[in-house]
């Protein structure tokens, strides 16, 4: 049996939550019969007040695979109405409502074992015998988050890992500072899988070779893979930063339709 | 549904505060309405022509309901209006709406 209403709400329960940086609250809920997503998609949650005002925002889920167990990051926006009290007031049992899995364009899967990605460009192009990387005939896939739009990019990085894709990953994270970065020990893990370049926009850490500020379009061009090896794009962010971002990125030669975006607010 | 009062949910409600998103954030609202996800549809605008994804349109989110405008003209697409009990869409801002089954 399971709990799923009108509209596709189910009720989801606060099992852990975790600070992951001043603002941003990881949040682990149960919510039987949700049985698992794939990276990149979203959950809507639906709050109701005493006198029945409802407010529902989509939010980026962190997890991802099977289970009825599933990973919100939340940033607190001063001046939102959901995400404050998500961030601060929430306590483990208490109760939201939850829909999805949602999305199904803003979203990575890796490749299934022994054959190349769907949706590749070139099939055939690997030539048997050649000295092609290993990766070869699998599509490269650049990541590009700014604040907590890493969200949905550390539920790929994730997905990848669990997989042991061969896709080659490749994450530029541009965050105000250190402190503000959200899941910090996880991307820095040694024996990485994915290739990460951090831009700190506003404090450096010490001996930071490079001055506060946001990723010049040269220094974006040389953190991220190049137009040429066609890779699928996945921006995320606060709006400025998602089409900044993405007119550099067609203006440098990449394809628009490779270039993913989704951008939030509204907190 | 009392059992899921939200504590202290919303010091300020900004009910007039229109967000802007994008649009990704109407799968769900569309998951009421139609079987499949729209967002993963292609839509030409009419206004200008352009193909793109429902989900890289620009999507103007208030408690109403949402507008939804083309990335590259941003001529109005769509609009859907929430009130209670019904759903009002309207999509004359697209000449067609093209779905991979």
């Amino acid at each position: 049996m399971t709990t799923r209403g009108v509209g596709g709400w189910r009720i989801g329960v606060v099992a852990e939550t975790r600070m992951l940086t001043p603002s941003g609250r990881s949040i682990l809920l149960e919510v039987p019969g949700w049985s698992g997503n794939i990276a990149g998609q979203h959950a809507d949650v639906r709050l109701t007040a005493e006198d029945g005002y409802q407010a529902v925002r989509s939010y980026s889920l962190a997890s991802v695979g099977v289970g009825d167990q599933l990973e919100l990051a939340v940033d607190r926006l001063p001046d939102g109405e959901v995400s404050p009290y998500l961030v601060d007031d929430l306590r483990i049992g208490d109760q939201l409502e939850v829909r999805g899995p949602l999305g199904g364009w803003f979203v990575w899967a890796p490749e299934q074992p022994g054959s190349a990605q769907p949706g590749s460009a070139q099939p055939g192009s690997a030539q048997p015998g050649s000295a092609q990387p290993s990766s070869a005939g699998v599509e490269p896939v650049q990541l590009i988050g700014g604040g907590s739009g890493i969200v949905p990019l550390i539920a790929m990085i994730r997905s990848h890992r669990a997989a042991g894709s061969r896709t080659p990953f490749r994450l530029l994270y541009s965050v105000r500072s250190p402190d503000d970065a959200f899941f910090r020990n996880e991307l820095e893990q040694p024996g990485d899988d994915v290739s990460v370049t951090v831009f700190y926009t506003r404090r450096v850490p010490d001996a930071w070779p490079r001055p506060p500020g946001r990723a010049t379009e040269a220094e974006l061009a040389a953190a991220t893979i190049p137009a040429a090896q066609h890779p699928t794009v996945f921006v995320c962010g606060p709006t400025g930063f998602v089409e900044a971002t993405a007119r550099a990125l067609v203006a440098q030669g990449h394809d628009p339709h490779r270039v993913k975006t989704e951008r939030f607010g509204g907190g | 549904m009392a059992a899921h009062t939200s504590r202290n949910m919303s010091p300020s409600r900004n009910v007039s505060g229109s967000s802007v998103l994008d649009g990704n954030v109407l799968a769900g609202p569309l998951a009421e309405l139609f079987a499949f996800d729209v967002t993963t549809a292609r839509e030409r605008c009419a206004s200008c022509g352009d193909v793109e994804a429902l989900a890289s349109a620009i999507v103007y989110s208030s408690p109403m309901g949402w507008v939804v405008r083309c990335p590259t003209c941003e001529d109005v697409l769509m609009v859907m209006v929430r009130t209670a009990g019904r759903y009002s869409l309207t999509a004359r801002g697209m000449t067609w709406l093209r779905v991979d089954r």
